[in-house]
């Protein structure tokens, strides 16, 4: 999902027809859109489509927020779709009366986020893990202790993203508590266990990909789709789900109510729900898109990656991404800011 | 009688004259005022504006008046005990930023310095071609630059392959993750704003009146200390202020080359703005930087008017 976009600035520089019909500005996490999809789009309806980056939902917000941006579709997380919503920044599009939204999984067609999916359609779905490279460490890969009591063997090579709401959800499920708890037990342990935890890390950063693939660095808190293109590099990297509970999240594609061009986002829309499409989305980014049929299409090894495929004992230790209340959002910040202080 | 008549003709001519000469100086300037005003007063008005509100539930601000977020940068109730304290926090992260931001100063004059004085000493031919040289990096992105230290001081990068291969060492060095590589990488950085103010000072000095320093017996020591320095301290300061200025603001290259283990004084302000959702207290930060990037200015005017004129 959120990686940030250092490496591949290529991806949005994409070819464009010199005249057509319509244009598209999308707004989308870096490194995130197949150009495959845009190419076909591009062709189907021609339509001129522009890409543009961010790497966090608070970035993208606050800059559709601002105004004048000029952008007609976004892909907010799961957690922030409700602001979105609340603050009236995307268009009621009807995704479900769309043509192709017969395709979406059952599993995503009634969203808590966005009740009957009246706002936005799936793009990709994935969780925050942990990628660590087996060779230097043997224990069990399915733990958030090798980044919140990290192991003699990966001291100083263990990296932490600075995704405050990922990191501390994960922190707070393994020191025993729940997300967005405002029980100040919890967060004491939280906190004293962070600070004692950090003095093993290298950094806490958007780690470039190659610094892992070159074994710089050895663990992080980290997504699937992220992990599988490091594996794709470096075999000797696994990801593993923490039994103590990681956070599982989806990114939706909305229609900006500011959009200039809403006819051709809600084609896009539609178009992302058709099978061989949102295949094209995940075999870029290598995460699961919530398209029915849409296997077919996808990369076999993909399919059946550890990174896609939950085991089942943890599948239950997966925790949907929230939105905490102010008041507990400033606890955290405080937390976070005084473990980097 | 006539004369005075005279006298005042002529300083009543000589007054509109110069009102003429103000008005046209106001006008000829007001390009350039509207540009200051729109582009760089209105939206550090807004900061400060924003910096007396309370924030919104999802960021944004929420239109009241609070001095909260004043309060939050300098004092802090501890979230545990409920104790009010001063705010450690944001305290050791300021003085993280100027600490650097010094000793990036620091760093590039040492280097910086002699380097001009080569430069601007060479034939104009060679003279050229460095200046040249020095400029080039200014042409690439800050990140990419950034990027390609790291590869010089990975683990398998250039450093340690050499290192390795001629058996200095027997393990690579970790070099990347750590303090000398935020320092490396400020100092790579933003050597050339050091460079070129101080190559324009040595540029104009007269030669003569080194000569004429030798001829009355002084050392080289004394020639640099009374002679050279003195005519390249304006350059010297004035790179000084260039250098410590950005830096102060700088958070990528200990991002990127430090892990960003420990916050600076940007990524602060960033996290305010983003994932913290308090945008007021970003703000105040924010102001708080820019009173400190004044003070430090105003030091600095004042320090080379008085050596200029003394």
């Amino acid at each position: 999902m959120k990686y940030l976009t250092f490496t591949t600035i290529a991806a949005a520089m994409i070819a464009a027809p010199a005249f057509a019909e319509g244009e598209l500005n999308i707004f989308n996490w870096g490194n995130y859109t197949s150009p495959e999809l845009i190419e076909k789009f591009e062709k189907t309806y021609d339509i001129k489509v522009t890409l543009t980056d961010y790497d966090s939902n608070e970035t993208a917000l606050s800059k559709i927020q601002a105004g004048g941006h000029g952008f007609d579709i976004v892909v907010p997380s799961n957690s922030h779709v409700p602001i979105w919503i609340e603050e009236g920044l995307i268009l009621e599009t009807r995704p479900d009366q769309m043509e192709n939204f017969a395709n979406v999984d059952p599993q995503w067609a009634d969203v808590p986020w966005d009740p009957n999916r009246r706002y936005t359609v799936p793009w990709q779905w994935g969780s925050t893990g942990i990628l660590v490279h087996t060779g230097e460490y043997s224990g069990d890969i399915n733990s958030a202790a090798i980044v919140f009591d990290p192991p003699a063997e990966l001291q100083g090579k263990i990296n932490v993203v600075p995704e405050m709401q990922d990191v501390m959800s994960m922190a707070i499920m393994y020191f025993g508590g729940e997300q967005c708890t405002d029980d100040l037990e919890v967060l004491k342990k939280v906190a004293a266990g962070l600070q004692t935890a950090k003095a093993g890390w290298s950094g806490i950063d958007y780690a470039a990909m190659e610094k892992f693939v070159n074994e710089d660095l050895l663990a992080s808190v980290f997504w699937n789709g992220a992990s599988a293109r490091v594996r794709a590099d470096n075999a000797k990297f696994a990801y593993g789900y923490p039994a103590t509970g990681y956070p599982v999240w989806m990114d939706s594609v909305a229609v900006l109510s500011d959009a200039k061009n809403v006819e051709n986002a809600k084609l896009f829309q539609n178009f992302i729900m058709a099978p061989e499409n949102a295949a094209l989305i995940s075999n870029f980014a290598l995460y699961a898109n919530g398209i029915s049929g849409s296997e077919e299409f996808m990369d076999p090894t993909l399919l059946n990656s550890p990174e896609v495929v939950i085991p089942e004992d943890l599948k239950a230790a997966g925790a949907f991404t929230r939105l905490c209340d102010p008041a507990t959002q400033e606890l955290y910040t405080k937390i976070w800011t005084q473990l980097q202080k | 009688m006539q004369g005075i008549h005279e006298i005042t003709l002529h300083s009543d001519a000589e007054q509109a004259q110069e009102r003429q000469d103000r008005r046209t100086r106001w006008l000829l300037s007001s390009p350039a005022l509207a540009i200051i005003a729109v582009f760089s007063i209105a939206p550090m008005a807004i900061i400060l504006v924003y910096s007396f509100l309370e924030p919104g539930k999802y960021g944004n601000v929420v239109w009241s008046f609070s001095l909260d977020a004043w309060i939050s940068v300098f004092a802090e109730r501890d979230i545990f005990d409920g104790t009010l304290g001063l705010a450690d926090a944001h305290l050791s992260i300021f003085w993280r930023s100027i600490k650097l931001s010094l000793l990036t100063t620091f760093t590039t004059m040492m280097i910086g310095v002699p380097m001009a004085y080569y430069v601007a000493t060479r034939a104009a031919g060679i003279r050229n071609l460095l200046l040249f040289l020095i400029t080039v990096p200014f042409w690439t992105n800050l990140l990419i630059r950034v990027l390609a230290i790291q590869e010089v001081i990975r683990k398998d990068g250039l450093i340690n392959t050499v290192l390795l291969n001629l058996g200095l060492v027997q393990e690579p060095l970790q070099m990347l993750f750590t303090d000398f590589a935020i320092g490396f990488g400020m100092t790579y950085v933003f050597l050339p704003l050091m460079v070129l103010p101080v190559y324009a000072a040595v540029e104009r000095i007269d030669f003569r009146l080194v000569e004429a320093a030798y001829d009355l017996y002084a050392s080289r020591w004394t020639v640099i200390r009374r002679v050279i320095f003195p005519i390249i301290r304006p350059g010297v300061i004035a790179g000084s202020a260039l250098v410590f200025i950005p830096s102060l603001g700088e958070f990528v290259i200990a991002r990127v080359l430090g892990g960003g283990k420990n916050l600076m004084l940007g990524n602060l302000i960033a996290l305010q703005f983003g994932q913290g959702r308090n945008w007021p207290l970003g703000a105040a930060l924010s102001v708080t930087m820019l009173v400190l990037i004044i003070s430090v200015l105003l030091i600095v005017l004042r320090f080379t008017k008085g050596r200029i004129n003394g």
